[in-house]
């Protein structure tokens, strides 16, 4: 393949899902019946393409900005062709559960739309290698994503959950405007690679802002609590969001920008203590959740945790491993929780009590998905967290790490307690909507390929898989786990999920803690002291600046009257008394001001209409008073003129 | 000669329009679109002509190139001349001028008020933005500006609503004052340069006042007057809010698409090339008032419960971010080159992408005032579901303002901020945050705005087309905001269109699928996108044809710039490395 058209795959890799989902938004309802068909293929296409572009690793760029680094420029290398792979791929199989899915009057065009763009953007964000494509693509996530967890805007709370999340990822996404300024400042470029090489203490600030982007966008501590909020989007959206998009791309770019936070020499130890703090924190919110999708969610930004510390301490292959693991678990999770939804009417684990005995193939994917999510060998994430252990070195890191392990295994072992147990009688369905009782077979296609992945992909605990998948990253010579510390947390494990399966009630104690509540994190997210903030600015507007700034105008108005004597009689009369006026006030100005406005404006028509076709005449009637000003103005300049010579 | 044909073009039909008393409404209007066409056809033309190098006429020969210039001696005993050129700082705002005063044109076709005049105002209102941007004599240029603040005055005293007098006098107050202030600097720069002139290339080609500190200072602090209560910035921002307010929709838009550009272009224009000394020694002041402009208007515009009037306060938002840029320009020991010509590139790129974006979203509460009669929150809600095309406008002129990639504004406040930071890096950040808060802002507006269950406003007596010569539209029998039903079927019935022929039949309030009938005259103008099969008929129609085509170019234009920016750069540029070297001096 030549190089002009593996770049033109590269591109192709980010306009075919873009395209189509521009052309079904403009489209609107008329696109509705074509929507999920355009969709899957242009899904499909992508991961095609991506297939093509991961094997090629070509480089494209378009002209942008005027400065270096300001191009739009794409490159695939071996971080970023694991990341294309793995999104596509899981973006194409939750196009088509969304197909199977939605209902079917459902406004599909819009869906699908904001879909696909919100695929070519993750696309573009794993490709990026400038700052302004990165922002470009970053930004432009956040706003599909808005647009995709407020789809049904006309449920009073869906938009307001999508602000909460957009307004979260976008305050960590000044920290991306700032890198840009930090990078030009301190290396003359805005290339993402160089970013590690800024001068002095531009190279805090850069890696200060990357560092504040990533933690917002995977929802890290104190950002959390968006992840909450975002659950009220579908449940495609919830599939594709919180698995190999979005919160992964905070962890993507932590791990892409790992050489900066290293030169840093802060910026580092400090990624790895909010990750593992994360995982920690997070972990014991998802363990007390009583709704399924919450507990995913916390879940979520608890897995993520463990990437952004491998990026802390500069594992990146393992950060990859567990990136890639967690995309495949989670999706396939969150996809069963959406089938189960539409088919039982509910997502709270007192309902789906049972669920896998309803439903065998989707309920053994499922029990496989969260048996991996547990950290149960030889499936995927347990393989993966190990790799990322095996990176940490410090003695209190490792135990908060360890600690947030055994935590996934308590809220898998929930999940597993649940839905394995037997059908009672007070299992109460449809308590959010009206299910259909039945999973579409395409579903149940999509749960059990992702079950499968999510097994599979425990072969990276394996040597040989391991070290082939370092020299595909560049990352030779990062530590590896010994067979003990595979086996230690393979027993944690395996321990905590029959514990928690065989005594259900020890975990149930949490769901009576704050932890209920996402721990108090959606407090730091309040809007409350801001909007508080801004009626205070709005009243002193009101009633201080604008009633001040006649004192000043009146000062200015001393000035001016400064620059031509002669004109004082005409400048007191027609301003002046009108100042005084104003400040009066508004019913007053309001009388006294009919007969001034409504005379010029009577006086204009009725001069243009004597003046007929003359053509000089109306503008002098038009603008008598101004003009006897402005010539008296001038009169008053050659005064000055002939004074100062 | 193209650029005074283009410049006096409007004047002149203004002029015919006036001169011919019993001309139709409607003819009126439509020499109005066809005057606005033609002009920007023309500045179109100059554009082409601009970015193939052909038109440039002879340059300067001190750093400024000029093109389409064009002089003849006005006063000669003070040398003030008629001295009309573009360059890649003016050329964009001229363009952006063409392109709003098109879609004001198009807007107010139907406009039921003595449209003759209406017409005829707006037209010398262009002829007054064209002029000043393209003047590069002093006295010419405070000519045009001082009569633009003028055409305003009568657009919003005659054609506006609500306390539309006292809001027309107080912008005539404030900028006016303002204006004398420049007259003042001006005169300053006459007397205190060497050669007596008010030639702006002479000037800026051997500044005046290099010597002087304090005058420098003292003129740059009036000039910097007069341009500051235009633009606006704080604290002499609170003419705006109630201009806009009051102004009719299209006024708005001219107002703060292209009067507020006055003001910022006026510093880079004027006060920078031909101050450089003073401007780099208050440079910081500049960038501290920017910001101060940024935050401040964004948090008092949270606040509002009034859209125009929240849109209102997100110019000075905006335009407090120009001046951030304008101003890192001038701090030349702090930062190198390369970064304040991107910060100054941003700030003229901001100019155009504030017109464009803010132009359309004061279109669109326009289109909210024909409809209900009121700018108020609390009495909107749930529009996406009647009016399908309005929210779209809405959302895509809502995220093109808070600044999302693939729209104009982010090309400019990236380069801004990126260009800032290595010479005020407290302030940039300060400044950064503050899209944090425009973000808010316009996420809440589209929520009450469009989302939930659909509310649309009581009757209202002032519904344009009241007194319409035509027979009076039958008021809507409108019995209260519809919160209360389900989505499938909320629907509170009131006028459609407020100015057609039409009359809403309220069938029966109590079973909640009243139909809204729509009779239409022939000629109005069809909704767009008909609505889903699922939703009920609905009484606020959508945008109709006059208004798409007048608001959906301006987002189109705003796109094209954020996903192409190189045309619009590459001119840009070239006016931005002038004035940075004019002013590093």
């Amino acid at each position: 393949m030549t190089a002009e058209v593996a770049s033109a795959v590269l591109a192709a890799l980010v306009l075919v899902p873009a395209g189509a989902g521009a052309v079904l938004l403009i489209l609107g309802r008329r696109a509705d019946r074509g929507a999920g068909p355009v969709a899957v293929t242009a899904a499909l296409t992508a991961a095609v393409l991506a297939g093509t572009a991961a094997a090629a690793r070509p480089e494209a760029s378009a002209p942008f900005l005027g400065m270096p680094g300001g191009e739009l420029a794409l490159a695939v290398d071996g971080l970023s062709a694991v990341l294309v792979v793995t999104v596509s791929l899981v973006a194409a199989a939750v196009t088509v559960f969304a197909v199977a899915d939605l209902p079917g009057d459902a406004a599909r065009a819009r869906f699908f739309g904001y879909l696909l763009l919100f695929t070519a953007a993750m696309l573009a964000t794993v490709t990026a290698t400038t700052v302004p494509t990165l922002l470009v693509a970053w930004e432009i996530m956040g706003a599909t994503s808005y647009a995709l967890i407020g789809y049904r805007w006309e449920v009073p709370g869906k938009m307001s959950a999508g602000t909460t999340a957009f307004l979260t990822t976008r305050a960590g996404d000044l920290g991306l405007y700032i890198a840009a300024g930090a990078a030009l400042a301190g290396t003359g470029t805005l290339a993402l690679d160089d970013l590690a090489s800024a001068e002095g203490a531009w190279r805090h600030v850069a890696a200060a802002g990357i560092l504040v982007a990533a933690l917002g966008k995977s929802a890290q501590l104190p950002f959390s609590a968006w992840l909450s909020a975002a659950m009220e989007g579908p449940s495609p959206v919830s599939a594709l969001l919180h698995s190999a998009t979005m919160v992964a791309a905070g962890g993507y770019l932590l791990l892409r920008t790992e050489p900066l936070l290293e030169a840093s020499g802060w910026a580092g130890s400090a990624a790895a203590w909010v990750g593992a703090l994360t995982a920690l924190v997070l972990g014991a919110v998802a363990a007390a959740q009583r709704d399924l999708k919450q507990l995913l969610a916390a879940s979520t930004g608890a897995q993520i945790g463990f990437v952004v510390l491998a990026a802390g301490v500069g594992v990146t292959a393992a950060g990859t491993s567990q990136l890639v693991a967690h995309a495949a678990v989670k999706a396939g999770l969150f996809v069963v929780a959406g089938a189960w939804l539409t088919a039982l009417g509910t997502k709270q684990l007192a309902g789906l009590r049972g669920a896998a005995r309803r439903y065998p193939l989707v309920g053994a994917a499922a029990a496989l998905a969260a048996l991996a999510l547990a950290g149960v060998p030889p499936l995927s994430l347990w393989a993966s967290k190990d790799e990322v252990l095996a990176g940490v070195d410090g003695g209190v890191l490792r135990v908060v790490a360890l600690a947030a392990g055994a935590l996934s295994a308590v809220y898998a072992g929930k999940i597993l307690a649940v839905v394995l147990a037997p059908v009672d009688a007070d299992t109460h369905l449809d308590s959010e909507e009206r299910g259909t009782r039945r999973v579409p077979r395409p579903v149940t296609g999509v749960v059990v390929a992702f079950a499968a992945a999510a097994a599979l992909l425990g072969a990276v605990a394996l040597p040989g898989v391991a070290d082939r998948l370092k020299s595909v990253l560049g990352a030779e010579g990062e530590p590896s786990p010994g067979p003990g510390e595979l086996m230690l947390s393979g027993v944690i494990a395996v321990a905590v999920v029959v514990l928690v399966v065989r005594r259900p009630t020890l975990v149930a104690a949490l769901e009576r803690t704050e932890l209920l509540r996402w721990a108090g994190l959606r407090q730091v997210l309040t809007p409350r002291p801001w909007l508080a903030l801004a009626r205070a600015a709005a009243r002193v507007d009101d009633r201080v600046i604008d009633r001040a700034v006649l004192s000043v105008a009146a000062a200015a108005r001393r000035g001016a009257g400064r620059v031509g004597r002669a004109d004082d009689h005409v400048v007191d009369r027609s301003v002046v008394s009108l100042a005084r006026a104003v400040g009066r006030g508004a019913g007053r100005v309001g009388r006294a001001d009919v007969d001034v406005v409504d005379g010029a404006v009577r006086a204009f028509a009725s001069a243009v209409l004597r003046a007929g076709a003359a053509m000089r005449r109306p503008q002098t009637g038009l603008l008598h008073q101004y003009y006897v000003q402005a010539v008296v103005g001038l009169g008053a300049l050659f005064v000055l003129l002939i004074v100062v010579r | 000669m193209l650029l005074t044909v283009v410049i006096l073009l409007p004047v002149l039909v203004a002029g015919v329009l006036l001169a011919v008393p019993r001309l139709p409404g409607r003819v009126a209007s439509w020499t109005w679109v066809g005057t606005s066409a033609v002009d920007l056809a023309l500045i179109g033309w100059m554009w082409w002509g601009y970015s193939r190098g052909s038109g440039t006429g002879a340059a300067s020969g001190n750093g400024l190139v000029l093109a389409y210039d064009a002089k003849v001696r006005w006063i000669p005993t003070v040398d003030a001349s008629y001295y009309v050129g573009v360059d890649g700082l003016s050329l964009p705002l001229i363009a952006l001028t063409g392109v709003l005063f098109l879609a004001a044109a198009i807007y107010s076709l139907r406009e039921p008020h003595r449209p003759r005049r209406y017409a005829a105002l707006f037209l010398f209102l262009q002829t007054a933005s064209l002029g000043t941007f393209a003047a590069l004599d002093l006295i010419l240029f405070f000519v045009f500006f001082d009569l633009s603040i003028v055409g305003m005055f009568f657009i919003i005293a005659g054609w506006g609503h609500g306390n539309r007098r006292r809001s027309a006098l107080k912008f005539f107050l404030y900028t006016f004052l303002g204006s004398l202030a420049l007259l003042v600097g001006i005169i300053g720069l006459f007397v205190g340069g060497e050669q007596r002139t008010f030639d702006m290339v002479a000037l800026a080609a051997d500044p005046p006042l290099t010597d002087s500190p304090v005058m420098g200072a003292l003129v740059l602090l009036a000039i910097g007057l007069g341009f500051a209560v235009k633009t606006p910035l704080f604290p002499f921002h609170t003419w705006l809010p109630d201009a806009h307010t009051d102004a009719p929709a299209a006024g708005s838009a001219i107002l703060a698409g292209v009067l507020l550009k006055l003001g910022t272009y006026g510093f880079a224009r004027i006060a920078m090339p031909i101050l450089p000394d003073a401007w780099q020694r208050w440079a910081m002041v500049v960038v501290v008032v920017g910001v101060i402009s940024v935050v401040w208007g964004a948090l008092v515009a949270l606040a509002q419960t009034d859209v125009k009037r929240m849109v209102a306060y997100t110019s000075v938002n905006h335009m407090g971010l120009v001046m951030l840029g304008l101003g890192v320009a001038g701090m030349t020991a702090q930062a190198d080159e390369q970064a304040r010509t991107i910060a100054t590139v941003g700030a003229v790129v901001q100019m155009v992408s504030h017109g464009l974006l803010t132009g359309a979203l004061f279109l669109l509460t326009g289109v909210l005032w024909a409809r209900g009669g009121t700018y108020d929150f609390h009495r909107w809600g749930g529009l996406a579901r009647p009016a399908p095309v309005f929210a779209a406008a809405f959302g895509v002129a809502a995220f093109g303002s808070l600044g999302l990639p693939s729209l104009s504004a982010f090309i400019a406040e990236f380069q801004i901020f990126t260009g800032a930071l290595q010479a005020a890096p407290v302030a940039t950040v300060i400044a950064v945050a503050g899209i944090v808060i425009t973000a808010a802002l316009f996420l809440v507006a589209m929520q009450r705005l469009l989302g939930g269950d659909t509310v649309v406003p009581d009757a209202d007596p002032r519904l344009p087309g009241a007194d319409v010569g035509a027979p009076t539209p039958a008021a809507a029998h409108d019995r209260g905001p519809a919160h209360d039903h389900g989505p499938a079927h909320a629907h509170g019935p009131a006028a459609a269109h407020g100015h057609d022929h039409g009359h809403a039949v309220d069938v029966d309030e109590d079973r909640v699928r009243s139909a809204a009938v729509v009779t239409q005259s022939g000629d109005a103008a069809a909704p767009a996108p008909a609505p889903g099969p699922d939703r009920a008929p609905s009484s606020v129609g959508d945008l109709d044809r006059r208004e798409v085509l007048a608001i959906v170019p301006l987002l189109v234009l705003s796109v094209l710039i954020g996903l192409f920016p190189r045309p619009l750069l590459d001119v840009v540029e070239q006016g931005a490395v002038t004035v940075v070297e004019l002013v590093s001096r």
